[in-house]
């Protein structure tokens, strides 16, 4: 295996968690709400599937269980910010900020303890086609789901009927509804989608990216993730797109602490979140653009008169 | 069975002033629960968690300790949400502050002075000032999210306060340990009471509070807060700039959290290390919600939050339980605040089915 074969590997684990969580809040915005607590139902969804995994031994249950978990708490998320109208932005700092919490205590137990990886799934002769064989055909389960779910979510919003709801919704609630279509409750389906993916994107971190559990192991990756949707104007293919420039630039800081440049190593590691705010600036800085392209109701309360 | 909401004419005064302590009695019962769940009894539990630390001296000096720079945080952060600005990158400028402040005593450790710790104070708040700057100039100036840029600068104030007392700044007496030299007694924040610890960062917090609290009530300029946080094109009309109050709410905010951090190394800790924060920038967020988003309301808050910080040391000495309890307890706070405050604005109604809610109807009518 080459070195640029082998970088190019541990870009795509990299980019995988980061795709997914962006993916799931995509939906989630397109719909109209705007959650901030990707973080933290990822960090759940990391810690569940660490827990599942240990109890079962299997770790597609522990996929299961870190997408069942980001959903579960999605579900808070919901309630509060669809049936209660609560502040979206306060709301999904709450969750953040609780699922940090939670997902400390119950990973307590399983501090400094090995996991297990979860396999690789060699897809046969496609997988044997020189260096993309190796990088895109010999991958675990999640990375394939990552790229399905790119595509699909893609056709779904722009190709399909109910996607075309969820944009309507997300564009203008109030003409949505006075149409008949039932906003709390596609608002609700969207929200869960992003909790279910961002918990994919936990139990990716905690079963293939470093399979263990550390507290805090999401460090910032949801935030980042909502910032790639902002970066991919809300477009499926640019998530992708978008992830994988992330995960190069987080490996790109790694490889460079190995060579030892001479950098102090903090500096390395702030590369990323510094890389975030340069291109949050380089995409918003156009006002008429943004407006063009972020869901008109994104963020706003919607209550049904009736 | 579904939920209905039912706008009221006013905001209710009743539930405002009861939704924070709902939502305590709410937290206070969950958390009986999750005790439970862990395996102990509940009542002992929330016994030594919230009500134990309040009987002894010495943990309600602690209480004030931890109080003090959440108040300090929270009353800028509640300028800052009433505004419509989401700085939620406290805790960088906490750490640019206390870094900002600590050039005094560190890198000019030989010069005794009683200008020492004004200084301190003063280069700590302009270094909270200038790392808001960042998002605020991204916001005002290139339209950038201020959430997002505000918390990337957070992860990049602890990274640079890492390599700060690694390198740079390391005590040379300190055998390789990551830690700045100690500061001077005159760069200490004096004590304010013979009984305890507690010391002047606390005045900072009331004062800081109480100044707010006049400004938001008295001033146009609190006026012009709030216009402009509910209605940006209303303020125009008024001819506020939305623009001047992102530099206002942000560099307000950034200031008085650089303070919180400046007095919290200097009083408290009196060097600088990799961590000086438990999360007081993002735990001062629910303060701040918690208080109403009132400098007074935000006193009150500040103190109950910090007794989350002690109770939850003392729970994990007695019972030992981890410390993550707290931050549990913290979460569940700010969730069941934002609910209660649905009251405030809304009747809320349980629908079972479709023909009862239509009686339900015809009988309040």
């Amino acid at each position: 295996m080459g070195i640029v074969e082998a970088i190019l590997l541990t870009v795509i684990t990299a980019a995988t968690p980061l795709v997914l969580a962006a993916l799931g809040e995509l939906v989630a915005e397109r719909s109209g709400v705007l959650n901030l607590g990707v973080e933290g139902m990822m960090i759940m969804g990391a810690v569940l599937a660490f827990a599942a995994t240990d109890a079962t031994g299997s770790p597609y249950i522990g996929i299961l269980a870190g997408i069942a978990g980001g959903a579960l708490f999605s579900l808070l998320f919901g309630f509060l910010t669809l049936t209660l109208v609560a502040n979206q932005v306060a709301t999904g700092l709450a969750l953040t900020i609780l699922g940090l919490g939670v997902s400390g205590q119950i990973g307590e137990a399983y501090v400094g303890m090995s996991g297990i990886k979860l396999p690789e799934i060699t897809i046969p002769l496609l997988s044997e086609i020189p260096f993309f064989g190796r990088l895109l055909f010999k991958q675990d389960l999640i990375f394939y789901i990552s790229i399905a779910l790119v595509a699909g979510v893609n056709w779904y919003l722009f190709k399909s009927r109910s996607g075309l709801k969820i944009r309507a919704i997300g564009d203008n609630h109030a003409s949505a509804h006075a149409l008949g279509i039932g906003v709390i409750r596609t608002r609700y389906l969207a929200v869960l989608f992003g909790g279910a993916c961002a918990g994919l994107a936990g139990a990716q971190l905690s079963l293939v990216y470093t399979p263990q559990w550390v507290e805090n192991m999401t460090a910032g990756r949801g935030w980042i993730a909502l910032a790639l949707v902002v970066f991919a104007s809300w477009r499926p293919w640019r998530v992708l797109a978008g992830g994988y420039l992330f995960g190069a630039v987080s490996i790109s800081q790694l490889h460079a602490q190995a060579l030892g440049l001479g950098i102090p190593s903090q500096f390395l590691s702030a590369l990323p979140y510094a890389a975030t705010v340069v291109v949050l600036v380089l995409i918003s800085h156009n006002r008429r653009m943004t407006l063009i392209n972020t869901p008109a109701s994104l963020g706003k309360p919607f209550v049904p008169d009736r | 069975m579904r939920i209905e909401l039912e706008k009221r004419p006013t905001p209710s005064v009743l539930y405002a002033v009861l939704s924070p302590f709902v939502a305590l009695v709410l937290t206070v019962i969950t958390g009986g629960i999750m005790f439970a769940l862990l395996g102990k009894d509940p009542m002992s539990a929330l016994y030594s968690f919230f009500v134990e630390p309040l009987l002894d001296v010495w943990s309600l000096h602690e209480i004030a300790i931890k109080a003090a720079p959440l108040i300090l945080i929270g009353v800028g952060l509640s300028v800052c949400y009433r505004s419509n600005n989401w700085n939620i990158g406290a805790e960088g400028q906490f750490i640019m502050g206390a870094i900002a402040g600590a050039i005094v005593p560190v890198v000019f450790h030989d010069w005794h002075s009683p200008l020492v710790l004004p200084l301190m104070l003063i280069f700590g708040m302009i270094g909270g000032a200038l790392y808001a700057a960042i998002p605020a100039f991204l916001k005002a100036n290139l339209n950038t999210n201020e959430i997002l840029s505000s918390l990337m600068l957070v992860y990049i104030a602890q990274l640079f306060l890492d390599w700060i007392v690694r390198g740079p700044w390391r005590s040379p007496e300190a055998y390789n340990f990551p830690i700045t030299r100690d500061f001077a007694p005159e760069a200490v924040l004096p004590e304010i009471l013979a009984s305890g610890r507690t010391n002047l960062g606390f005045v900072f917090a009331i004062v800081a509070a109480l100044l707010v609290w006049f400004m938001m009530r008295y001033t146009l300029k609190g006026f012009e807060i709030t216009v402009l946080g509910q209605s940006e094109r209303a303020g125009r009309f008024a001819g506020f700039s939305s623009r001047r109050m992102i530099w206002f709410s942000m560099l307000l905010s950034g200031a008085l959290a650089g303070l919180a951090g400046i007095s919290e190394v200097s009083g408290n800790i009196n060097k600088l290390q990799p961590i000086i924060s438990p999360g007081y920038g993002f735990t001062a967020i629910i303060v701040a919600f918690l208080g109403r988003l009132n400098p007074i309301g935000v006193i009150i808050a500040g103190l109950v939050l910090a007794l989350t910080y002690v109770g939850g040391e003392a729970v994990q000495l007695t019972l030992s339980v981890s410390d993550k309890v707290t931050r549990v307890f913290q979460g569940l706070l700010l969730f069941f605040v934002l609910s209660c405050d649905t009251l405030i604005r809304y009747k809320i109604r349980l629908v079972f089915s479709g023909r009862t809610a239509a009686v339900a109807q015809g009988g309040a009518e």
